[in-house]
């Protein structure tokens, strides 16, 4: 079985990879100030020039980018290159307020599709694989990027898309898809859904999963591993860097080693945006060192990792780094207290409840309000009304426990939280602290 | 022997009882006998039905169902029944879990329900006492 996708670059030696960003940060920031006026005047504004680049130890002279300036430059102020030479655009949601959109050139989409086949074959894809991608497809980065990296690897595709439950089960069952790409929370859907029609997880083909584009944890991977009977490796990406496959997860499942021949990584104080030596918890900031439409230098995530460049089993040398602790702008301050929404899975999944959860925010009388709801699990369930407040006394227990504070509980019946087939809403704040 | 009963998850808001008793209802279903217990998040709807199956299909679609066996006595609609029957669990050493009763008119008799752990053990120490205990066949029978 094929190990890597492209072996000389994946394994290649510390120096090889410095080499390489070495001569491609300089050929970029000089693009980047000849074609993008809005970062030149960042430049210029900080004193700047191109030629005080000279290695990608240099880089950081440069100013910062973040989702403020991708708003205040929208929709065209961004751009490396004329539109004629772009070929396809993508966008987020818009779920923070702020849509992104970013323009790619054919290179650009060849660049990305080869880092999402690397993570294809990383999860042990070979072109005897049927691959269903149940990603959205459309302005949405995961089902294309997915999609073109499973042609690469010569995967057989299955271009799903999101939702139609029965439909994504029916084609997994008769195709014998043999590797799932979706988020985390349709894994998990999927899982029950399948157990609901009488499926045992051994009675699917499936071997691996690829989820991202949401945050979820070690305790969700063991959950969804068991419902589906495959192993599942997270992927990481953005919109404003390319999508899926800017970091992906190896046999080891110990963190996503980063594509850095393409992406230069740093991890910064959010604080002071001091750049943080390597192991220690900040920001993740990500150079794009060879894209054409939509070139970011600099481009703060707001997610918190960590970064390690410890020795990685499967011998890939590219840095690895931590699935986000949080987002700088997940985390909710909740009496005071810095609340993360993966705390509360955390606790769910380790007392058997399902990930399906929804936190509502609120300030009555000038003092928040804090209530989780929870799907409560049909295994649990008792007509005993002593064993039943003794599991909702455990659950406040290990809430209180983990955050801190107590969260006002609400156990729902099955399948009653809303759950979209995409991206789940794990935070609904009806506070208007900024306005 | 034992009766077949059973219980529901319920949400603890308004209207959520009215919407169980309008499913079972929808489908053509008979409600026997019926408790709630209930704390501040959530609520237990037990309930002796006329059809078992199609009750837990119908509201099996929106909560969580539970099938646990149960004792139900039947005795004289009389100030004493209750006492004389509890002696025999007490002196038996039976410990219930929680209890409901109802009474039918045209019978005359009254009815308690006994969610007991040993359901065996109990129905054979109150037959002994000649107590009678019912079957799910005797309430597809009832009324």
């Amino acid at each position: 079985m094929k190990k890597y996708y492209q072996p000389e670059i994946e394994t290649a030696s510390r120096e090889d990879i410095i080499k390489i960003q070495n001569e491609k940060i300089v050929k970029q920031v000089q693009h980047v100030y000849d074609c993008v006026p809005y970062y030149r005047n960042l430049m210029d504004q900080k004193g700047v020039r191109p030629e005080d680049i000279r290695s990608i130890e240099d880089i950081k002279k440069l100013p910062f980018l973040t989702k403020d300036d991708l708003r205040d430059s929208y929709p065209h102020g961004l751009l490396g290159t004329d539109l004629k030479n772009c070929v396809r655009i993508h966008s987020t949601s818009g779920t923070t307020g702020k849509r992104v959109v970013a323009f790619y050139t054919q290179k650009d989409v060849d660049m990305w599709e080869e880092c999402c086949a690397r993570a294809i074959v990383a999860a042990g894809g070979t072109d005897e694989d049927i691959c269903q991608v149940c990603y959205g497809y459309g302005l949405f980065t995961g089902g294309f990027g997915l999609h073109g990296g499973s042609h690469k690897v010569g995967c057989l595709t299955l271009p799903m898309s999101s939702g139609n439950t029965d439909r994504q089960i029916q084609f997994m069952m008769d195709m014998g898809a043999t590797i799932l790409c979706c988020t985390p929370s349709y894994a998990a859907y999927i899982g029950e859904s399948l157990a609901e029609r009488g499926y045992k997880p051994e009675d699917n083909k499936l071997k691996a999963g690829i989820f991202g584009a949401e945050p979820w944890t070690e305790e969700m991977r063991r959950s969804i591993e068991k419902s589906l009977g495959i192993k599942a490796y997270d992927i990481y990406g953005l919109t404003e860097i390319s999508g899926p496959g800017v970091a992906y997860e190896c046999q080891a499942q110990k963190g996503m080693h980063i594509n850095e021949d393409h992406f230069y990584v740093e991890v910064i104080n959010p604080e002071t945006g001091e750049v943080l030596p390597e192991g220690e918890k900040g920001e993740l900031v990500f150079t794009s060192l060879d894209k054409e439409g939509f070139p970011l230098l600099r481009y703060r995530t707001k997610d918190i990792c960590i970064l390690s460049r410890d020795k990685c089993p499967c011998g890939r040398t590219h840095v690895r780094m931590t699935k986000p602790l949080g987002r700088s702008d997940d985390m909710m301050v909740i009496r005071g207290v810095n609340v993360f929404p993966s705390q509360i899975e955390t606790v769910l999944l380790n007392a058997g409840y399902t990930p399906n959860y929804q936190i509502v925010v609120d300030r009555v009388n000038n003092t928040d309000t804090f209530d989780v709801f929870i799907e409560f699990p049909k295994e649990m369930f008792s007509d005993k009304i002593s064993e039943m407040q003794k599991r909702e006394q455990d659950l406040k227990t290990a809430m209180k426990s983990m955050l801190g504070i107590s969260p006002k509980i609400h156990l729902m019946a099955p399948k009653t939280i809303q759950r979209s087939e995409g991206k789940a809403v794990r935070v609904v704040d009806k506070r208007k602290l900024h306005e | 022997m034992a009766i077949t009963q059973l219980s529901a998850f319920l949400e603890n808001t308004p209207g959520t009882l009215c919407s169980a008793v309008e499913v079972i209802t929808e489908a053509g279903v008979n409600i026997r006998a019926l408790s709630v217990a209930e704390t501040k998040s959530f609520g237990i709807l037990r309930i002796i039905v006329s059809d078992i199956e199609k009750t837990k299909e119908a509201l099996g679609q929106y909560t969580i169902i539970k099938e646990t066996p149960v004792v139900v006595v039947k005795m004289n609609d009389q100030a004493g029944s209750l006492k004389m029957i509890l002696d025999v669990l007490k002196k038996a050493d039976v410990n219930i879990e929680y209890v409901y009763a109802f009474t039918a008119a045209i019978h005359g008799s009254a009815y308690v329900v006994f969610r007991v752990d040993d359901v065996e053990g109990a129905e054979k120490i109150l037959g002994q006492n000649g107590i009678k205990t019912l079957s799910d066949d005797d309430m597809a029978d009832f009324l």
